[in-house]
């Protein structure tokens, strides 16, 4: 039977590296996760008759548990819209990461009262066993590390950290961008006081391979967990996509380490390419912004820096959506930007309409996405088809780039950082250096914006008062609905 | 039993099998593919399953019972966030064909 078991891992394994290749191009990737599913399916029903499982009352256990929070997931996946599924997938990876530490758990308190359990049998045995036997029966099993073996009980251990870590962190994530939570700095200096309780969960995870009680575990666990949310507490917005991939590939890493210590190969597998692939995913989306992962980790974007970055001269030159649409409607080539301030208004369905409407009268319109536009890289793309966007109009930002002194209006719309020169021009600004949407050389820019706030890092935007920029101050969704009734009329 | 050095075999080879695979994707798929890559390591729900089947005793069930539903959420979550993003990515003529039989 176990026989049976190990091949349907291998097959699933073979399936979930299919799956993500056929992920990898946009022709084939439907197919790609429905193959990994049926890997999935295929893996949960042979673990049933894994030759480990005992006890009805775990059977029982293990099906109402699937079934609840299966359900549950099943339900709250198919109802969230789509602009909210950033936090969806760390909601997700964070379970991922807390089952990984919660599996580490159980095997570490299992070790321990084995040991409990020997020292039990040693003392019933004395009478029995000379007295070197006893003594060489102990030395082998008193502490977690020995009784497990030295590889099963680092990875185990690792894998837990890194777990818990990726749980808590993604829980902290999960609330920022789901507009729960807002803070960005729990206690003053927080970066030593995160210093400090890294040093000591891995004091603690080191303690906890020599331990022989539960107690130091569960130290261990509790700072890890707090470890996760200091982690991620002072990651500004616009960092997160990064943050949540980082968190991702942990996760990934962390289901291998305790697939090592399980002994299932399934695990392993899945739990390291999703590792390695989350990984190379975070250094693209790092590179993108052009911060090495190190600054988006530890340099706290967006919180102290609010008043770094000089301040832009003139001021901001309001629009009516009248004109605007006149600006639009009579030009050759209208380029839209759009950012995460189009998500939050679900203005995609109504963008889309205006740029049809913009078609008929033979402009031609272009698309530019910036690589992390919105709150993941690729974010506005999955918004942009979902309303019906052909691929064919959407331009990554290196493309678009060079067309933009030919273009008579630029369309900003809910986008910010991504499009202020100071990253190219202002070396004291705290964005300097990212590459931007270069919307600045377009004829004219129209900045569709609720009002005159600073972008997610916090910096002042000194397109917003050049000279061939216009603000329609307006939610992203309703300014569209307005460009449109104008439009028609024209 | 995959032990030692096999072990640091797999690590090895499955390290790299993840790298390839995602190094030529689009820039527009780098979000499924995340939620992609978050749904397969799900697969962790296998190894919470072993862990609650052999738990014995209160301590051990309720933190293999945690862990299941985690592990569930995110196989179950995961899978069906990815597929409705991907729902997206349909061809012109799959859209055509569906809203023929409607």
């Amino acid at each position: 039977m176990n026989t049976v078991v190990q091949l349907c891992y291998f097959v699933a394994a073979v399936l979930f590296i299919l799956g993500l290749k056929g992920m990898s191009s946009p022709r084939t990737a439907r197919k790609g996760i429905v193959w990994a599913g049926i890997g999935m399916v295929l893996a949960t029903v042979a673990t049933f008759f894994h030759p480990d499982l005992h006890h009805a009352v775990n059977y029982l256990l293990i099906i109402l548990a699937i079934a609840v929070s299966g359900g549950l997931a099943w339900w709250s996946g198919k109802r969230v819209p789509m602009t909210d599924m950033p936090q969806m997938v760390a909601l997700y990876n964070g379970m991922g990461g807390g089952a990984a530490a919660a599996i580490g758990a159980v095997e570490l308190f299992k070790a321990v009262s084995q040991i409990g359990a020997t020292s039990a049998q040693q003392l019933a045995a004395q009478k029995d066993l000379g007295l070197e036997q006893v003594e060489q029966f102990a030395a082998g099993h008193s502490h977690v590390g020995s009784l497990l073996g030295a590889d099963h009980a680092v990875l185990g251990i690792s894998g837990a950290l890194i777990g818990a870590v990726a749980f808590s962190g993604s829980l902290v994530a999960w609330a920022k961008l789901d507009g729960r939570l807002h803070r960005n700095q729990l206690l003053p200096a927080q970066q030593l006081v995160n210093l400090g309780v890294f040093v000591a969960t891995v004091l603690f995870a080191i303690l906890s391979y020599y331990t022989d009680g539960s107690a130091v575990i569960i130290v261990f666990f509790v700072l890890a967990l707090v470890f996760g949310v200091f982690m991620a507490i002072p990651i500004g917005g616009a960092d997160m996509p990064v943050v949540i991939s980082l968190f991702n590939a942990l996760t990934g890493l962390a289901v291998g380490f305790e697939g090592y210590l399980l002994g299932n190969p399934a695990m392993i597998i899945a739990g390291t390419v999703v590792g390695a692939a989350g990984s190379l995913l975070t250094q693209l989306m790092a590179k993108a912004m052009n911060r090495p992962l190190t600054n988006v980790l530890f340099s706290g974007f967006g919180t102290a820096t609010a008043d770094a970055g000089s301040d832009p001269e003139g001021e901001m030159k309001a629009i009516q959506a009248e004109d605007a649409a006149i600006m639009m409607g009579y030009a050759n080539q209208v380029v839209i930007a759009p950012g995460y301030g189009m998500a939050v208004a679900q203005a995609q369905h109504k963008v889309w309409e205006l740029v049809e409407l913009l078609q008929e009268r033979d402009v031609s319109v272009k698309f530019a996405i910036h690589p992390v536009a919105g709150r993941m890289p690729g974010h506005m793309n999955v918004l942009l088809a979902e309303a019906g966007v052909p691929y064919d109009l959407i331009y990554d930002m290196e493309e678009i780039n060079a067309e933009f002194d030919r273009t008579d209006v630029v369309v900003v719309i809910g986008a910010n950082d991504v499009v202020n020169p100071a990253a190219k021009n202002d070396p004291s600004s705290p964005i300097y250096g990212m590459p931007i949407l270069d919307v600045a050389a377009a004829h004219n820019v129209i900045v569709i914006k609720r009002g005159k706030g600073k972008g997610f890092s916090g910096v002042e935007n000194h397109l917003f008062f050049a000279d061939n920029c216009r603000m329609l101050f307006n939610d992203g969704q309703k300014a569209a609905g307005e460009l449109i009734q104008v439009l028609k009329k024209l | 039993m995959i032990e030692g050095l096999i072990a640091l075999w797999i690590f090895m080879l499955a390290a790299f099998t993840g790298y390839e695979v995602i190094s030529r994707v689009p820039v527009i798929l780098h979000t499924p593919l995340m939620s992609g890559s978050n749904f397969v390591h799900g697969i962790v729900l296998v190894g919470a399953m072993v862990a609650l089947g052999e738990a014995s005793g209160a301590t051990e069930q309720l933190i293999g019972f945690i862990a299941v539903i985690l592990a569930a959420g995110n196989a179950v979550g995961g899978y069906v966030v990815t597929e409705r993003m991907l729902e997206m990515f349909k061809t012109k003529d799959e859209q055509n064909k569906k809203g023929g039989q409607e």
